[in-house]
């Protein structure tokens, strides 16, 4: 094992053992291979810097390489935008440990050696994020490689396997040129996404929502902060901010739109598609802190006198979010609400049994322009999971769910 | 009333103000945009105006007369100048001031910042317990009793309170900085003299002298300290501020440095009315200072005095930790902020920690020199400064991280002839601090 630390500022010699230059950064060039060090850099002084390619090198130890060519067959060096520079683009940085689920900041790169018969290669194993890596940073060049050593096994190791670590890069060019993607983070969870973003720098986070796919970028932004969120919304791409509200829940679309200043939101509304705008405009009528600024418009309603299983089967075609199938809403004949069946009671139901002989007692239901501690008092009283919004007419509008009411407790 | 009840409390405060301004006419929702805004800016300027910083005012004072109030016009200047660097690269960025010396400057020198910073402040956090101390004993409460229920108070409102409900502290400590308001006004000075004083400066009745000299060094030496610029930034970040709240941001940064001089001018004429007045022309530190009001203004200035020095301090002994475990978190890569638990970052709260018993623990000592240990950290700033300084400097010019947010050629001036005078300031602190040391004395 050897560590990036030690290499820097090594002395490069040589098929003739003549002094050639000292290593002053290395390169990975991911578009040939994910880990390996592709290129060494060797600078001379005030002469032009020369660069070594990997089947170059014959032996690599701490402080010192060998080469297996003679000066003169080295190339000259020329920055390349496709390569990954040990030094400047990982060491002190800040990354993505997608298996920890963390942000955090490179100490040092741990290096193996993959020995064939004409030269060494060197492969980035894992990062280190602890302390022995710190302690390296720091007494490289001034204490003795071998002290060092030694000194590094009594602390506590922290690293992280190289296939686990989530570059960062919010230049969208050098990302694709480096191979850069962020499938690894649409797998984590939204939240534990969000919060890891909060950590980052805004360019940083910009970066990787623009990268992400619309439907993880939705639910990542309903999670964020929503000072972070305007920030981010209003420096994308109208198009793909657009895409990205469709994606998201008309109230969580309405909340975020409402904080952005309104020449922006109306550009937005314009992007997105009529249907899911004239929700979203309704909903941000009513002010943020009534009924009507909380609730969902997307419910399941079903007329009171359909039986269990046709319910059941009308269901399954539709395209309902799962959260939104808790409780379901009926209507009576003139469309007007008459109570709510929770989805806990219909699994246990026979087929046959009618909705109306389901509904939970008392019927509960407000009024758009109640406030929202009218809201909050009625869940704590009845221990609502949901609760039905219904207009003058008495006809359902929409629903408030009992995560709106947390999420708006914790933030309160 | 226990801590949940005094949280859920200032909760709601904030959210009435909130909504009250929210609600209304463009005016009120202008500073409804502000007050979401306000806070890092305002609280560290005035946190400026800590126990040490008020000593040196009460000397500045008792032992010049109004002639010093001149050089408040340009310190505001300087104050606002380097902390709007800060503010901006908070804003732009999104990083803490040590996460990009890190990034951009590597381990080293960010260790090398951290150790600097993390002893400095330490010296810093005794003189705040040792001007509790002295506020205490003008009230007739003992040190022994007084210092370890500050350094309590100060350590529960941190761990248990999340960042809006402390700075919603801060913000009230803020405003008892104005109890030197009423100090200066029960104290009767000739205001139309401090007036022409604050805007010429007396080049007529000129006397330099090396006493004269050092003393607007040291005033200048308290007001612009490093930490600010790491706690400034963090606030700045934590609050999530973007760039299209940038403007509100400035107005608090400018605020700030305003108010915080506004401050020293109150404690600079109201000791001079009094003490420099009769004949009191050697007083070292702010309790000395409050005593001696007590024949000449009456109790009530002498207790205003007190009070606002004993504020003063407490506010600095949280603030000053606070900054030194973010900076020492956000440079090594361990979990940093108030809104964290403490099992979720165990480095930043035990810094935090450490730095309070420490520091209070040094004052209890009974006679303990405590004037090595300010003369330690007065050096240790003077070696801080100019690094941290050049390092702003040359973070905020960089096209790649601050884009079109980069400073402009005036600013540029302005802020380097700013830089330059603080840091030959600074050093001709730290040659006199070491020529006392030498001496072996503490005046």
């Amino acid at each position: 094992m050897l560590f990036a630390t030690e290499l820097v500022g090594a002395s490069a010699y040589d098929s003739q053992a003549h002094f050639v230059g000292r290593v002053r950064e290395f390169f990975v060039e991911p578009a040939e291979q994910p880990n390996r060090i592709s290129h060494f850099l060797i600078s001379r002084g005030r002469f032009q810097p020369l660069v070594a390619r990997y089947n170059q090198v014959t032996k690599v130890a701490p402080g010192r390489i060998d080469l297996n060519v003679s000066e003169r067959a080295l190339d000259a060096y020329k920055p390349n935008e496709a390569w990954l520079a040990v030094q400047k683009d990982l060491l002190d940085q800040q990354i993505i440990d997608t298996e920890g689920r963390k942000v955090v900041r490179v100490n040092d790169v741990d290096l193996t050696e993959i020995r064939t018969n004409e030269h060494v290669e060197l492969r980035i194993a894992q990062v280190d994020v602890g302390l022995p890596g710190a302690m390296r940073r720091l007494l490289q060049g001034i204490a003795p490689s071998s002290m060092v050593r030694k000194l590094q096994k009594k602390l506590p190791q922290r690293s992280i396997r190289w296939e686990f670590v989530n570059l960062i890069e919010p230049d969208p060019l050098r990302r694709v040129k480096l191979r850069i993607t962020h499938e690894k983070l649409e797998d984590l969870h939204p939240a534990d996404l969000a919060e890891m973003m909060e950590e980052l720098s805004a360019a940083e986070r910009q970066g990787i929502i623009a990268s992400l796919d619309e439907e993880t970028a939705a639910k990542v932004l309903a999670e964020l902060d929503e000072r972070l969120t305007t920030q981010i919304v209003e420096k994308l791409d109208p198009e793909k901010a657009a895409d990205i509200l469709e994606e998201m829940a008309p109230d969580a679309a309405a909340d975020l739109l409402a904080d952005l200043p309104k020449e922006t939101s109306e550009e937005l509304l314009e992007e997105m598609p009529n249907l899911e705008a004239e929700e979203v405009r309704e909903l941000l009528s009513y002010d943020s802190s009534t009924a009507g600024g909380m609730m969902n418009t997307e419910f399941a309603y079903v007329s009171e006198a359909s039986a269990r299983e046709e319910v059941l089967g009308w269901l399954r075609k539709q395209d309902f979010n799962l959260e939104q199938l808790d409780t379901i809403v009926l209507v009576d004949a003139h469309a007007q609400f008459s109570g709510t069946v929770p989805m806990a009671r219909m699994l246990l139901a026979a087929p046959e049994q009618l909705m109306k002989e389901l509904k939970t007692e008392p019927l509960v239901s407000i009024t758009p322009d109640a406030s929202e501690k009218d809201v909050f008092e009625l869940f704590d009283k009845y221990n609502l999971r949901m609760l039905t919004v219904i207009d003058e007419e008495k006809r359902p509008i929409g629903t408030v769910t009992v995560d709106d009411v947390v999420s708006r407790l914790v933030n309160a | 009333m226990n801590l949940t009840t005094i949280n859920n409390l200032i909760d709601r405060i904030r959210g009435r103000t909130l909504t009250f301004f929210s609600a209304g006419n463009q005016w009120r929702r202008r500073i409804a945009l502000f007050l979401a805004v306000i806070g890092p800016g305002i609280i560290t300027s005035n946190v400026d105006n800590d126990a040490g910083g008020i000593a040196t005012y009460t000397q500045a004072g008792s032992a010049y007369g109004y002639t010093l109030l001149w050089s408040l016009v340009p310190m505001t200047i300087a104050l606002y100048v380097t902390m709007e660097m800060c503010a901006r690269m908070g804003v732009i960025t999104g990083k803490g001031l040590s996460d990009l010396i890190r990034e951009e400057f590597g381990f080293r020198s960010t260790f090398f910042v951290m150790i600097t910073g993390f002893l400095v402040d330490l010296g810093n956090v005794v003189a705040e317990f040792a001007g509790v101390a002295a506020a205490a004993q003008i009230f007739g409460v003992s040190k022994y009793i007084a210092v370890p229920m500050a350094a309590l108070v100060v350590w529960v409102l941190v761990l248990k309170g999340t960042y809006r409900q402390v700075e919603v502290v801060f913000l009230i400590a803020c405003i008892f900085y104005l109890s030197y308001l009423f100090s200066a006004l029960l104290s009767h000075p000739d205001w139309l003299l401090a007036g022409r004083m604050l805007l010429i400066p007396p080049i007529s009745s000129f006397h330099i002298d090396s006493g004269y000299l050092i003393t607007l060094t040291a005033l200048v030496g308290t007001t612009i300290a490093p930490w600010q610029f790491f706690y400034l930034q963090a606030g700045f970040v934590e609050k999530k501020v973007g760039p299209r709240q940038y403007p509100q941001a400035r107005m608090d940064v400018l605020l700030g440095s305003i108010s915080c001089m506004v401050i020293v001018f109150f404690i600079i004429i109201c000791t001079a009315a009094t003490l420099h007045a009769t004949g009191l022309t050697n007083i070292t530190d702010a309790g000395e200072a409050a005593k001696s009001l007590i024949p000449l203004a009456g109790q009530w200035a002498a207790f205003t005095f007190a009070f606002g020095l004993l504020n003063a301090s407490m506010f600095a002994a949280t603030i000053l930790p606070l900054s030194t475990a973010h900076v020492i978190c956000e440079g090594m890569g361990f979990e940093a902020g108030i809104d964290h638990k403490f099992r979720e970052a165990p480095a930043f709260y035990w810094l935090y920690t450490i730095l309070i018993v420490v520091g209070a623990g040094i004052v209890m000592i009974p006679n303990v020199p405590l004037w090595k240990i300010f003369i330690f950290s007065q050096v240790g700033n003077g070696v801080w400064l100019p690094i941290v300084v050049i390092f702003i400097l040359l973070l905020v010019n960089r096209k790649d991280l601050m884009g079109e947010h980069t400073n402009t050629v005036t600013f540029n001036i302005v802020a380097w002839i700013t830089a330059v005078a603080m840091i030959v300031l600074t050093f001709v602190l730290v040659g006199q601090g070491i020529y006392q040391w030498v001496r072996g004395t503490s005046g």
